[in-house]
């Protein structure tokens, strides 16, 4: 499935750094952005450079570069969680609609590189957005792995990480050890 | 039937659980409830153990392993109450003096009895996990002043209700 967006047309983006928790921008609700300011159109190119040089990244969302906005890039493609793939694409203003079929899984996030976690999100989920550069108003329809991604990318800019959605008081992991 | 609380800590390697269990598991010792995990370099073993035991017995078989380690008589089983619904509070922001003193005072404060948690701190991200139980009436006054308490450590703190899904 393929939407009206093609990442090339936002131009070359630079890669921009990440920040990490406790940052407090990752902990505060994004401001609601014009998808085609070229300022946001210009953000979404850098979040997808950024996303591009970040092995196994698969979405990106504004604050983790520092920007307390509500725009977010995913890229899910040959992900071999992933069912329905849209490809590449950013939203800008995006909002769950629909969401069901409730899955535990464990995720990770670039902005807290130590930990990943057990979260509960939903299977299957509607998402409204807007794309950056035509500000084409969305809807898109997703399940598995990319449903995932865009819940993640959605909370980011809501100023929420996947800590504050873990089930239960053992459900955060050490990825490394530092001994 | 006796039951006594065994602690363990000890620099991490391989065979530390599997030396105590076979220690324990040569007197009749029965493990019951355990939490065995790491902390930093630190292997940590917390357990109950039940069997026709004494204090003195398990603290001999223990010995040889060369481990810092308790035994206490814990007496009988008493029957855990539920106070209420179960809630997880999520705490993360920089890591500071106090947080978890600050937060659990207020959660006692509140009611809430705290059934597991635990903390992990990771470069300069202090990271909070409670399971509180909590009479459903409480809960709303507890978010306010959780929200109260986040803002005066600077720190994120979540408070919902955790799912059970009874299949």
């Amino acid at each position: 499935m393929s939407l009206p967006f093609d990442p090339a047309d936002l131009g070359e983006g630079t890669v921009l750094p990440v920040v990490y928790a406790p940052a407090p921008v990752l902990g505060v609700p994004g401001e609601a952005v014009d998808p085609t300011d070229p300022a946001v159109v210009r953000l979404a190119a850098d979040l997808f450079a950024t996303m591009r040089v970040s092995p196994g990244c698969v979405g990106l969302a504004a604050p983790q570069v520092g920007a307390g906005l509500r725009l977010f890039v995913v890229d899910v493609t040959g992900h071999p969680k992933a069912s329905t793939v849209h490809g590449a694409y950013a939203l800008a203003n995006a909002e769950i609609l629909e969401a069901s079929r409730w899955r535990p899984g464990r995720e990770g996030c670039m902005s807290v590189p130590d930990l990943t976690g057990d979260v509960k999100r939903a299977g299957r989920i509607v998402v409204s957005g807007e794309l950056p550069g035509s500000g084409r108003k969305i809807t898109i329809t997703t399940d598995a792995f990319e449903a995932r991604a865009l819940q993640h990318e959605i909370d980011h800019c809501a100023g929420r990480l996947f800590l504050d959605r873990v089930s239960g008081a053992h459900a955060v992991y050490q990825r490394k050890v530092y001994l | 039937m006796t039951e006594l609380a065994v602690t363990v800590i000890g620099p991490d390697r391989p065979g530390i659980v599997a030396d105590v269990a076979e220690a324990l598991a040569a007197l009749g010792a029965n493990l019951t409830d355990s939490t065995m995990t790491r902390l930093r370099g630190h292997f940590t073993m917390t357990l109950i153990c039940a069997g026709e035991l004494r204090v003195e017995q398990v603290e001999a078989a223990l010995a040889p392993l060369g481990l810092p380690f308790a035994v206490r008589d814990v007496g009988a089983d008493e029957p855990v109450r539920q106070a209420g619904e179960t809630y997880l509070v999520s705490v993360h922001g920089a890591d500071r003096l106090g947080i978890v003193a600050a937060v659990t005072r207020e959660l006692a404060g509140a009611g809430a009895n705290i059934t597991d948690l635990s903390t992990r701190l990771t470069g300069p991200l202090y990271v909070l996990l409670a399971e509180v139980e909590l009479p459903a009436a409480d809960a709303a006054t507890l978010a306010e002043r959780l929200a109260v308490v986040a803002a005066e450590l600077d720190v994120g703190i979540t408070f919902r209700p955790t799912q059970a899904d009874l299949l």
